[in-house]
């Protein structure tokens, strides 16, 4: 008898459990992959830390072609899963098509804007980022020359250009920023051969400070940037470690944040767009002990500054995505 | 464009065409004995990841380099197995080739070193050192001579083994018995089978003699002209490499030409945001689409005629 007992309480118990897991959050990585120490990554260690909070538990899946975004997505809706979280800017489409059809699950898009009354769209402030990061690069470069690597060339990666050039020349107007792109198909973020090779023409050109806003393909420029001898600046995630002394700082885009609030709030998020600038500590800039040397405390003060201006409203960082163009070209 | 723009162009030039020159022999010596190869990508892919790979384990950037000669060679067998004895379709064989290489590496990668599908970067002995050729110290400071001899030195091993290798694979294609021989098979193998010379062993040779220089340039992209391996990071070379083959008419001089111009373009469109011709601002996606048009051009006939070899892409069955 006791063990019949037992046995139903404990199948009771996973009944139970099942219904719990059911309504388990999920994320949806972009192409590049879970572990891309960029964009992705950054979602993966806030659903990460998430996990060791609460000690809920999430599902995830990785996009492998631009094919399978609708597919994917409306099987995780689908299974239960709520809220689910979608990584990359080309995510719109899929969700305009994708929630509609299942109006009591949050979506929570990331990188763009979707206006349906389920999705909560997530954008960042870059350009932000970038200008601070772009002072931090002026501020350190001894050639006045200072250089740029972006991914695919699309408005997304543009902002970050344009953010960073304005940064770099409200410290120096007479500074000179070389921008490149790697190219116009999802490989431009898989490149780091031509990453390297973009790098390397740069310094050539005299630059000292090279940011890479490109993906995988940016850890080849932040490989050449240190086999030449001159510094360079990560994206999204901190990547200071990769080559300490030689990453002057990283600009830091808080998309683990967004994730982690988006988990921590569940089913029935709140929608709408939320923007994470400079004042939500959305976008930021990174110093740890890899680069405490290499970022002394008056450059430090001075972005600091701009940083309080900039959330006060009395800096003006222009969005390249606003008009598609830039001042400070 | 300056003196000293141009040369770090033809630089940067010269380390581009050596994974597209050591790809373009690869494809030229199969399909020259009549095996197409449009698993080039793959094999350069999987080659990459196991020479990163052994290279971080071990330290020693040559032990590195030998995996990635030898999971190449054997990707080249399993291309030969599936389209020499079992006779089956040579482009199928060569696709599922690149799926397997774009897959395995990943799933090996993460299993092995958890850093998402790459390898952990390498530093010291683990990568290519460049080589510096000599007198270029002493030169640096003559005019003229000195940057254009600068251009030459300076590279890893494995550039001036691609430029040796053209030279090798005229003088084995065009002055050789198994020349000879290979070149028969690609056209006649049914002449060749009269002669008493095995067809499928010829056959073999040439697609594991493939497997070595895709393995070598696989093995350079990752720890020569880069720090270690990352997913996918072949991005589209060996289609590069098979265009370059039939723009230079399956012939090895003119392939080390067609690489060159290939190479140029892609360093000049890294270098450059647009080009401006007479007035005309031209963009990098030109410069980048070039390799495709210029194939497409020899192909539809316009300069002179591309005729592959005659018995390429299909399996040979002996008479009864």
């Amino acid at each position: 008898m006791t063990i019949l007992k037992t046995l139903s309480a404990s199948v009771s118990a996973l009944a139970l459990g099942t219904g719990v897991a059911v309504a388990e959050p999920a994320l949806i990585f972009d192409l590049g992959g879970k572990f891309d120490k960029s964009f992705n990554e950054a979602a993966y260690n806030g659903a990460e830390r998430w996990k060791a909070e609460t000690g809920g538990d999430y599902r995830d899946i990785e996009m492998q072609s631009a094919a399978q975004r609708v597919q994917f997505t409306r099987r995780m809706a689908e299974s239960g899963a709520n809220p689910i979280v979608v990584l990359g800017f080309q995510n719109a489409p899929t969700l305009e098509e994708v929630a509609p059809d299942y109006p009591d699950t949050s979506f929570v898009l990331i990188d763009a804007v979707a206006d349906l009354p389920n999705v909560r769209s997530v954008i960042f402030a870059e350009h932000q980022g970038s200008y601070l990061v772009g002072m931090l690069a002026a501020m350190a470069s001894e050639s006045n020359t200072i250089s740029f690597v972006g991914g695919m060339e699309i408005p997304l990666i543009s902002a970050f250009a344009c953010g960073y050039a304005q940064g770099a020349k409200a410290v120096n107007p007479d500074m000179e920023v070389i921008v490149n792109y790697t190219g116009n198909t999802p490989d431009a973020w898989n490149d780091p051969v031509r990453g390297g090779e973009i790098a390397r023409g740069q310094v050539s050109q005299g630059s000292d400070v090279v940011f890479a806003a490109a993906g995988g393909t940016g850890l080849g420029v932040l490989q050449a940037a240190a086999d030449a001898g001159v510094y360079s600046i990560g994206v999204d995630s901190n990547q200071n470690y990769l080559h300490p002394g030689s990453v002057l700082t990283s600009m830091l885009k808080r998309v683990d944040q967004a994730v982690y609030d988006a988990f921590s709030e569940g089913p029935g998020l709140e929608t709408g767009i939320v923007t994470m600038d400079l004042s939500a500590n959305g976008v930021g800039y990174a110093v740890d002990d890899n680069n405490a040397e290499l970022i002394t405390a008056e450059m430090q003060a001075e972005v600091e500054a701009a940083r309080e201006a900039i959330i006060a409203g009395e800096t003006m960082v222009h969005d390249y995505r606003s008009d598609s163009t830039c001042p400070a070209f | 464009m300056d003196m000293a723009t141009f040369a770090q162009v033809l630089d940067s030039t010269l380390r581009l065409a050596t994974p597209l020159l050591f790809a373009c022999l690869a494809g030229l010596i199969s399909e020259r004995a009549g095996i197409f190869d449009i698993g080039l990508e793959g094999k350069m892919l999987a080659a990459a990841f196991l020479a990163a790979a052994i290279a971080f384990v071990s330290g020693n950037v040559w032990l590195g380099v030998l995996a990635g000669i030898a999971v190449s060679v054997c990707m080249s067998l399993i291309h030969g197995v599936a389209s020499i004895t079992f006779r089956g379709n040579q482009l199928i064989s060569g696709v599922a080739i690149n799926f397997l290489a774009a897959g395995i590496t990943v799933v090996i990668a993460q299993r092995w070193f958890q850093q998402g599908g790459r390898t952990p970067s390498l530093t010291g002995d683990a990568r290519m050192a460049p080589l510096e050729l000599p007198f270029a110290e002493a030169l640096a400071d003559v005019p003229v001579l000195g940057p254009v001899y600068g251009i030459f030195s300076g590279h890893a091993l494995l550039v001036y083994v691609a430029f040796l290798c053209v030279p090798a694979t005229w003088f084995l294609l065009f002055r050789t018995r198994f020349g000879l021989r290979l070149r028969a098979v690609g056209e006649n193998p049914a002449a060749v089978d009269t002669a008493g010379i095995s067809v499928i062993g010829m056959r073999y040779g040439a697609v594991a003699i493939c497997g070595v220089l895709c393995g070598l340039a696989g093995a350079y992209l990752s720890t020569g002209l880069s720090a270690g391996f990352v997913k996918d990071m072949s991005a589209g070379r060996g289609y590069i490499a098979l265009a370059a083959m039939i723009f230079a008419k399956w012939r090895p001089w003119h392939a080390m030409g067609a690489v060159l111009l290939f190479g140029l373009l892609e360093a000049v469109a890294n270098r450059f945001q647009s080009i401006e011709i007479m007035g005309l601002a031209l963009p990098i996606q030109v410069m980048q689409a070039l390799p495709y048009i210029l194939t497409v051009v020899i192909l539809a006939g316009f300069v002179g005629r591309a005729i592959p070899p005659r018995a390429g892409g299909s399996p040979y069955v002996k008479e009864h």
